[in-house]
C-alpha cells in the first residue's frame, strides 16, 4: 500500500500541520475576521490529505484523474487555502489577501473566483450532495476517482446531509469517504447543548454507510482510517475524526466562542509563538 | 415599422401557427408532455444528458427518459434540496442534469440550493418546475406555485423559459440542453391549446409576435405560457369591438428580448398589458416593467394574481377567480387604452 506511513513521514506531516496552523493564524489576523477554531482543529487532517493521501497535481489542478475534495463546511476555508498554497497551487503570499476586496480567497470558497476549487461552499449541508453527484457521474462514466467530503459536526443538523446520506447509501457509492470534524462545538454552544448528534456513527451506519471513529490528531490512526475506508467498495464510508477546536493554542482549545472569531494582531503574535514553540500537532 | 409590414408579419405568423388556432377543436396537450418528448430527444442527441426526479417521475413526464436510459436516471426520493446539489456535482463532472419536480418544490423548496450550488457555481443544470400556477387545480393553494418566476429570475446566471405550448416546451427543452448555464423551465399540468407548429421558430432570448390585428394596433399584450393562447383569442375578439391589439409571445423571461420588446411596443400604440399565471409582484410583468421604466416609460397594466394564494378548483374556475380570464384581459386592455 502506498499509503503506509513511517515515523519519518509523520514528522514531515507534523511540520506541515504546524506551518498550516501558523499561516491560518496569520491570515485570519490580517483579515480581521474568519473562523479560527475549526481551521486549527482540522490542520492535521488537511496535512495528511494534501501531503500524503490525495492524488492531485497542484500544477495541473484540472487533471481529470485527481481525487475530488469537497469542503462542505466552507467556513474553515482558511485551512483549505493554506493547505493548497503550501502544496503549490498558488503562492503562500496570496494568503494575506483572504477576505479582502478583489481577492481570489473569498470569505467562503467561491469557484468562480478560484476555479481550482471543486465547488463553492459556505451555506451548510450542501457539500455531501455535490460529492454524491460527482460520484454518480464517475460511475456512469466508469471512472474510479476517489471522493472526500469534509463536513463539520454542527453542519450535520442540516436535513440535506441526511438526504444525501440516504442516496449515497441507496446507490452504494463506495468511492465516497466522508470526514466529519467532530469537535463538539458550534456557534451557540456545544453540539450536545444545541442539537445532540450521538450516536453519530450508528446514524450513518443505519443509512447504509461504513462508520469509523478516530482521533483526528493521530496521523497513524487517521491514515489507517483512510486505508480502511478506501478498502470498503460496496458502501460509502464516514470517518468521524474527533478533533479539538483551536488545536495547538491551548488557551482557545475547545472553546466554542472561537468558532467564528479571528485573533487580534497581538493575540496572533502570541498564538504563533505558542505554535512555534510546542509540539503542537502531536 | 409601417402598417404594410405589420400586415405581412400577420400573414407570416398566421402561416407558422396552428391553422386551427381559432377553431374549437384545436389540439390540447400539456407543456409537461412537450418537455418529456424534448428530454428524450436531448438524451438521444447527447449522452451526457441525465435526469433526476424527486418521486414525481411520471407526473413531470420524465418516465420515457427513465425507461429508455435507466442508467442515466436518478430517483432521488422526496428530496428536492439534495437533488439540486447532486445535480450541481454531476454538472461539475460534465453531465447535463435535468432536475424535475413541481415548481413549488423546485425552485420553491430548494431555492437556496439552486442559488448556492447551481447559480453561484454557474453549473450546467436545468431546473424543471411543473404544475406551476393555479392551473395545478384541485390539489389546492399549497401546490399552486405563483412565485417561481420571481424566484428564478432574481438569480444571477439563470435563464428563465416559459413555453407557450407543448411544442414550444419540447423545443425549449432541446435548446436548454445545448446551453452550458443554469436554465429554469416553467411548465403546467393541464392540457392546453397547441398554438405553434413544428415549423414555428424558437430561439432562447427571442420574443415573437403571434398576433397582429387587421388594423393598426392601439395596444399590445405581452404574454407567456398558456396565457399566450388566451391573449390571442382576446385580441381576435376585440377586433370585432373595434379594438386592435397585437400579442407578443415572451417565452424567455430572462434574459429579456429588449430589442423585440421595444419594437413590438412601438408598433402597439406605445402601451401594453402583461399576462401571466403568476403573482404580479416579481413576475414576467415586473421584468418587462423594469425594462420599460428604465428605457422608455409607457402605460402598462398587469394581468396576474394579486397577492393571493390559490385554492382547489378546476383550472378554468381558478383562472377566472384570480383575474386571469379572458374577461380580465379585455378589461385590462380597456384600462390601458384609457391612460
Amino acid at each position: 500500500m502506498t499509503l503506509i506511513l513511517n515515523d519519518e513521514k509523520i514528522k514531515i506531516l507534523e511540520e506541515k500541520a504546524k506551518e498550516i496552523r501558523v499561516s491560518v493564524v496569520e491570515m485570519l489576523a490580517s483579515a480581521g475576521s474568519g473562523h479560527l477554531a475549526g481551521s486549527l482543529g482540522m490542520a492535521d487532517v488537511f496535512s495528511l490529505l494534501y501531503f500524503h493521501v490525495l492524488l492531485h497535481d497542484s500544477k495541473n489542478p484540472a487533471w481529470e484523474e485527481r481525487d475530488r475534495l469537497v469542503l462542505s463546511n466552507g467556513h474553515i476555508c482558511p485551512v483549505l487555502y493554506t493547505a493548497m498554497a503550501h502544496s503549490g497551487y498558488f503562492p503562500t503570499e496570496e494568503l494575506g489577501s483572504l477576505r479582502k476586496f478583489g481577492s481570489r480567497l473569498q470569505g467562503h470558497p467561491h469557484r468562480e473566483f478560484l476555479p481550482m476549487l471543486e465547488t463553492s461552499s459556505g451555506p451548510l449541508g450542501e457539500g455531501l450532495s455535490q460529492a454524491v453527484g460527482m460520484a454518480l457521474a464517475f460511475r456512469m462514466d466508469k471512472k474510479e476517482n476517489q471522493l472526500y467530503c469534509l463536513m463539520g459536526d454542527g453542519e450535520l443538523d442540516e436535513g440535506q446531509i441526511w438526504e444525501a446520506a440516504m442516496l449515497a447509501g441507496k446507490e452504494k457509492l463506495g468511492k465516497i469517504i466522508g470526514i466529519v470534524d467532530r469537535n463538539n462545538i458550534q456557534i451557540d454552544g456545544t453540539t450536545d447543548q444545541v442539537m445532540p448528534l450521538n450516536p453519530l456513527k450508528e446514524k450513518f451506519e443505519s443509512f447504509g454507510w461504513h462508520g469509523i471513529e478516530v482521533n483526528g490528531h493521530d496521523f497513524h490512526a487517521l491514515n489507517n482510517s483512510i486505508i480502511e475506508a478506501q478498502a470498503i467498495t460496496d458502501k460509502p464510508s464516514v470517518i468521524i475524526a474527533h478533533t479539538i477546536s483551536g488545536k495547538g493554542v491551548p488557551e482557545i482549545e475547545g472553546n466554542y466562542r472561537w468558532h467564528g472569531k479571528a485573533p487580534s494582531m497581538e493575540e496572533s503574535q502570541k498564538f504563533i509563538w505558542v505554535l512555534k514553540n510546542s509540539g503542537a500537532s502531536v | 415599422m409601417g402598417f404594410k409590414k405589420q400586415r405581412s408579419l400577420r400573414l407570416k405568423y398566421f402561416m407558422i401557427l396552428n391553422p386551427k388556432l381559432f377553431l374549437s377543436d384545436i389540439e390540447l396537450k400539456s407543456t409537461r408532455d412537450g418537455f418529456g418528448e424534448g428530454l428524450l430527444t436531448a438524451g438521444d442527441e447527447n449522452k451526457n444528458v441525465v435526469a433526476l426526479c424527486a418521486d414525481l417521475t411520471e407526473s413531470v413526464k420524465m418516465d420515457s427518459f427513465a425507461k429508455k436510459y435507466p442508467e442515466r436516471f436518478i430517483e432521488m426520493g422526496i428530496a428536492e434540496q439534495s437533488m439540486a446539489s447532486v445535480a450541481s456535482g454531476m454538472a461539475a463532472e460534465g453531465k447535463v442534469p435535468f432536475i424535475g419536480s413541481y415548481a413549488i418544490f423546485s425552485p420553491g423548496r430548494n431555492w437556496e440550493q439552486i442559488r448556492t450550488t447551481i447559480c453561484y457555481n454557474n453549473a450546467n443544470v436545468k431546473i424543471i418546475g411543473s404544475h406551476s400556477g393555479v392551473t395545478a387545480g384541485e390539489d389546492g393553494g399549497s401546490h399552486q406555485c405563483l412565485e417561481d418566476i420571481a424566484l428564478a429570475r432574481v438569480l444571477p446566471n439563470m435563464t428563465v423559459l416559459i413555453p407557450c405550448d407543448a411544442i414550444e416546451a419540447k423545443k425549449a427543452t432541446i435548446a436548454a440542453a445545448k446551453t452550458n448555464t443554469p436554465v429554469y423551465i416553467r411548465l403546467s399540468r393541464p392540457k392546453t391549446a397547441v398554438i405553434t407548429t413544428e415549423e414555428t421558430p424558437f430561439e432562447i432570448g427571442k420574443s415573437q409576435v403571434f398576433f397582429t390585428p387587421k388594423e393598426r394596433a392601439q395596444a399590445g399584450i405581452v404574454a407567456c405560457g398558456h396565457m399566450v393562447y388566451h391573449s390571442i383569442k382576446v385580441a381576435k375578439e376585440l377586433e370585432d369591438e373595434g379594438i386592435f391589439v397585437s400579442v407578443l409571445n415572451l417565452a424567455t423571461i430572462k434574459h429579456l428580448d429588449e430589442e423585440g420588446l421595444l419594437h413590438f411596443t412601438e408598433n402597439a400604440g406605445g402601451r401594453i398589458v402583461t399576462v401571466e399565471e403568476h403573482q404580479i409582484a416579481g413576475g414576467m410583468g415586473s421584468a418587462v416593467a423594469e425594462f420599460f421604466a428604465k428605457k422608455n416609460p409607457i402605460p402598462m397594466e398587469f394581468v396576474g394574481v394579486k397577492d393571493l394564494f390559490g385554492q382547489s378548483g378546476t383550472p378554468d374556475e381558478l383562472i377566472q377567480k384570480y383575474g386571469m380570464g379572458e374577461y380580465s384581459i379585455k378589461e385590462a386592455i380597456k384600462r390601458v387604452l384609457q391612460r
